[in-house]
């Protein structure tokens, strides 16, 4: 495409002069797509680099949790219950005496993992259930719309109490399986509308009136056009689930010990508040920035993609 | 709109028969009511035979499930395997929750819009960019985080309110839990209000108003104020039902015996009459307030004419 060549070139010019001044008539009128649009506007917002960088960090400690900590999270003294700091270990201890840094950091991993994977399934379960609908139509959609109207009518975290205690799982398997069970519906209905609107589009139907076989339709021309909004939603939702993640375990249905989690630890430290709030705070503390790393990311992403709100 | 209204009432039967019929094979299929009301001891097979036929387990699921809301329309949810009717557990539980979520609405609506006008009418300045950072910031924090946070600090650290709520829980001291319930709503509201109102002070007639030389005070709040509400009003009335279901977190915290933490203490036990009966009413609050939304939209739309 030789419009992303000169896209890129276009954009390392204006590096000292001011950003807006800097675009002539002539480069206006150079063509971008979406993606190339989109990416020029996240490189110009410090927000996107602050939120990146907080999600590498995230991920990096939650593949290899000891680079960050040699003290395991079930090396628990029970003498040490629910002492404040001390040499090397500076966040002080629970109420089984394990060093809360060690459990701080190796918590990461539990709701790292749940994000992105229930994002995952739940973006692809969604598009593609969502997409055929909306490109198909007929009594596909219309059985797939009812569905997911039947999910709709269950507030997410009402369900979700309701559906895990019974299943006790307890893993991070089934904690994102029922996330994406339940997930799923609402990307699919934003993956229809997109969907339905790239059909009417005229170079789909340019497409279709040279023979193109429907799955080059859609696979060539409406997936990169209907990709966006899926994008946009699944990003901000994953700080959400993550969220979600924590609110259940802490209620005692989603992840179980000894999977370390945020959330557990947060709800057995809840009792303690009084005598002990830095067992609440630290772990509480590390999953709000957690979730927020993703909700920046996600509204910097939304700001990129949807040129509506420029 | 009549047409529309039965259209839409229709539609919400499935939706509604779908819904509980989930949430009725979970409780009734994959958990044993009747095993989880012995605890750890096996039952006496003869007994557990008894209790199934009295609580009409030993038909086939769908046949529980249409005799369970025959019931429920006779106003009948059966009883709670404490002995105690479900109906009484609802009528002490409602309520709180109702309260509890009149609370909260007033403080995501009142606070929500009036910083959602502050931001959007000086889009771009410092004000906007420090509220809109702590919107992010606000939504970030998981309810259970900040309720334990805020009764640390108000109930005991300061000692500003009592950190458990009292039985009969009166408005003033639902106070807290009611911001506690309403603070990640709050933030979408104002971001909502903030969106609404920058991009309509754009439209043409706000622009009339102010050559008219109406005072600015007007303009914002019967032209602009008005037409940018609308969106916010159908959020407030979806999230109606989802506070309902947030309570569950909220309650716990500060001890409010409402629905929500009925609804915990009944998953807890295997509980099953007190869980269906309700989550099943809050399915029907939760697709009452999405219709109602729906209808209101015309009402504050006149563009908008349901046929």
């Amino acid at each position: 495409m030789p419009d992303t060549t000169n896209s890129t070139v276009k954009d390392q010019e204006p590096t000292t002069l001011d950003a807006v001044a800097a675009i002539t008539p002539e480069q206006r009128d150079v063509p971008r797509s979406l993606w190339n649009d989109a990416w020029h506007d996240l490189r110009r917002k410090p927000i996107f680099y602050v939120s990146s960088l907080l999600i590498l960090f995230l991920i990096v400690i939650s593949l290899w949790p000891s680079l960050m900590t040699s003290t395991s999270p079930y090396a628990c003294d029970l003498g040490k219950s629910q002492m404040g700091p001390a040499n090397g270990h500076p966040f002080g201890f629970d109420t089984q005496g394990c060093d809360v840094y060690a459990r701080t950091i190796y918590g990461a991993r539990a709701s790292v993992a749940v994000g992105i994977f229930t994002t995952l399934g739940v973006a692809i379960l969604g598009s593609v259930l969502g997409g055929l609908a909306g490109f198909y139509g007929g009594w596909w959609d219309a059985i797939l719309s009812r569905i997911s109207d039947i999910f709709f009518g269950i507030p997410i975290l009402l369900g979700g109490v309701v559906i895990l205690s019974v299943i006790k799982g307890g893993s991070i398997t089934t904690v994102v399986g029922f996330m994406v069970l339940l997930g799923w519906p609402q990307v699919a209905r934003i993956a229809r509308g997109a969907v339905i609107t790239a059909k009417q589009q005229d170079y789909v139907q340019a497409a279709r009136a040279l023979g193109a076989s429907s799955s080059r339709m859609l696979l060539r021309h409406i997936t990169p056009n209907a990709l966006a909004p899926v994008i946009v939603v699944a990003t901000i939702n994953l700080g959400m689930y993550i969220s979600l993640e924590a609110t259940l375990s802490y209620l005692g249905v989603g992840l179980k010990p000894p999977t370390v989690s945020w959330g557990i630890d947060i709800s057995q430290a809840s009792t303690m508040i009084r005598n002990a709030p830095h067992m609440l705070l630290w772990p509480a503390g590390a999953l709000s920035i957690t979730v927020l790393a993703f909700i920046m990311l996600g509204d910097a992403v939304r700001d990129a993609l949807d040129p509506k709100l420029r | 709109m009549g047409r529309y209204v039965i259209r839409r009432l229709l539609q919400m039967i499935p939706v509604f028969v779908g819904s509980t019929f989930l949430i009725f094979v979970m409780v009734y299929a994959l958990g044993d009511p009747v095993a989880a009301l012995f605890g750890e001891r096996a039952p006496d097979p003869a007994t557990a035979a008894q209790i199934r036929r009295d609580l009409y387990l030993d038909h086939p699921l769908w046949q529980q499930y249409t005799h369970y809301m025959a019931q429920i329309f006779q106003g009948n949810f059966g009883t709670a395997f404490t002995g105690q009717p479900v109906l009484e557990l609802m009528g002490s539980a409602w309520p709180l929750t109702i309260r509890l979520t009149i609370v909260a609405i007033i403080v995501e609506a009142v606070i929500g819009v009036i910083l959602g006008i502050i931001t959007g009418l000086r889009r771009g300045r410092s004000v906007d960019t420090g509220v809109l950072v702590l919107t992010l910031i606000v939504v970030s924090i998981p309810t259970f985080v900040s309720g334990y946070v805020l009764q640390f600090l108000f109930g005991v650290k300061w000692g500003v309110v009592n950190p458990s709520v009292s039985p009969a829980a009166s408005f003033d001291e639902l106070a807290l839990p009611g911001v506690v319930l309403a603070l990640v709503s709050l933030a979408y509201v104002t971001r909502l209000t903030r969106t609404s109102i920058a991009e309509n002070t754009r439209a043409d007639y706000v622009r009339t108003a102010v050559a008219k030389g109406l005072p600015r005070r007007r303009v914002i709040l019967r032209h602009l104020l008005r037409n940018s509400l609308i969106p916010v009003v159908t959020f407030i009335g979806t999230d109606i039902g989802a506070l309902m279901g947030g309570a569950i977190v909220t309650e716990r915290i500060f001890n409010i015996h409402g629905v929500g933490y009925q609804l915990y203490q009944g998953i807890l036990r295997q509980n099953s009459p007190t869980v269906v009966g309700f989550v099943t009413i809050l399915v029907i609050v939760f697709l009452v307030a999405n219709l109602l939304v729906d209808l209101l939209y015309a009402v504050l739309d006149p563009r908008i004419r349901y046929a």
